[in-house]
């Protein structure tokens, strides 16, 4: 394919790339790089988490039951319906349909905008019942002190996560108006590729932390 | 790796394995397994990784360069964690002299 009469407005091939497919994946090895050191970033709360839930099963069991399931379901739901999406988004720009990404970007957007939504409900919701690590942190139970612990953990994760998040709705946003303009083609497609890389990670996180953050300690109940 | 566009049916059928495997995690958790429990969860949620990379993110269909450097990454991870446990749970194996 001559790459140079293709889309004139498509972004062009860099001059250190022999070919459109070389810079593809260049691009791609450069994002999974990135994802490996926020795989260590989030694996170092992660390995906190394993050693104080070793150290304290009951305390991390019974404040893990405050938390709402349903919303936590209901969250896992919308984050895979916006992968779905993002990965749509990323389909529609290989073909090069631009109306398309734009779509499925706005559509990946109000997904993770609810999701947002509904973690700053549970926010809210924890905060009144004085379950915030801090001066006021009441909890009823066998062991408050570690139990705080595991609320530490819990808005230290899901914040980082939710702001991970932000982050990815910015990028999103800021993909439209080239993908409105038809920037994007099959030949390069390296920017909606490389924030739905980013995108799927943040969803891959919230996988993990879904079962040990709101899961543990349910049996019986 | 030259470009390959998935079929729009893989991810609907991804997309729904993923629903089925949220469904199935949360079943599980209401069920007394014992020390199990923890293992079902974790594989639920590491097949669900699995996928989600392999498919969503293209690794499936992307060079072994890539595939090698996501699998690196995990196991820099794997490090870190099997490395942090092998310290701290063997710690109460032998007593301290002088303590």
């Amino acid at each position: 394919m001559s790459a140079d009469t293709h889309h004139e407005n498509a972004a062009p091939l860099a001059h250190h790339f022999e070919s459109y497919e070389q810079q593809r994946e260049s691009a791609s090895l450069g994002m999974w790089l990135f994802l490996g050191q926020e795989i260590m970033f989030f694996g170092g709360l992660f390995m906190v988490y394993i050693l104080y839930r070793w150290m304290y099963p009951h305390a991390f069991a019974e404040a893990s039951n405050m938390l709402n399931v349903q919303l936590g379901t209901f969250n896992t739901a919308v984050l895979i319906g916006s992968s779905l999406t993002m990965a749509l988004a990323v389909r529609a720009s290989q073909t090069g349909q631009s109306r398309k990404i734009v779509l499925f970007l706005i559509l990946t957007m109000i997904l993770g905008t609810t999701f947002l939504g509904v973690k700053a409900f549970e926010y809210h919701h924890k905060w009144e019942e004085h379950l915030i690590p801090g001066s006021s942190f009441a909890f009823e139970g066998k062991d408050p002190a570690h139990s705080q612990m595991f609320f530490f953990l819990y808005f230290a994760m899901t914040g980082l996560h939710a702001l991970h998040m932000i982050v990815g709705l910015g990028l999103l946003a800021w993909l439209c108006f080239p993908a409105w303009k038809g920037r994007f083609s099959a030949e390069n497609h390296n920017y909606v590729e490389g924030v739905g890389l980013y995108w799927h990670f943040v969803d891959i996180v919230w996988i993990f932390l879904f079962p040990l953050l709101y899961l543990i300690g349910r049996k019986g109940a | 790796m030259s470009l390959h566009v998935v079929p729009l049916r893989v991810y609907i059928i991804v997309f729904l394995s993923l629903m089925l495997g949220t469904a199935l995690t949360v079943a599980a958790a209401f069920v007394d397994l014992g020390w199990m429990n923890n293992l079902v969860a974790m594989a639920i949620a590491a097949t669900k990784a699995t996928i989600v990379i392999l498919f969503f993110m293209h690794v499936r269909y992307s060079s072994r360069l890539i595939s090698l450097v996501v699998v690196g990454s995990f196991f820099w991870l794997a490090l870190l964690i099997v490395l942090s446990l092998s310290d701290y749970i063997t710690r109460g194996f032998l007593g301290v002299p002088g303590r």
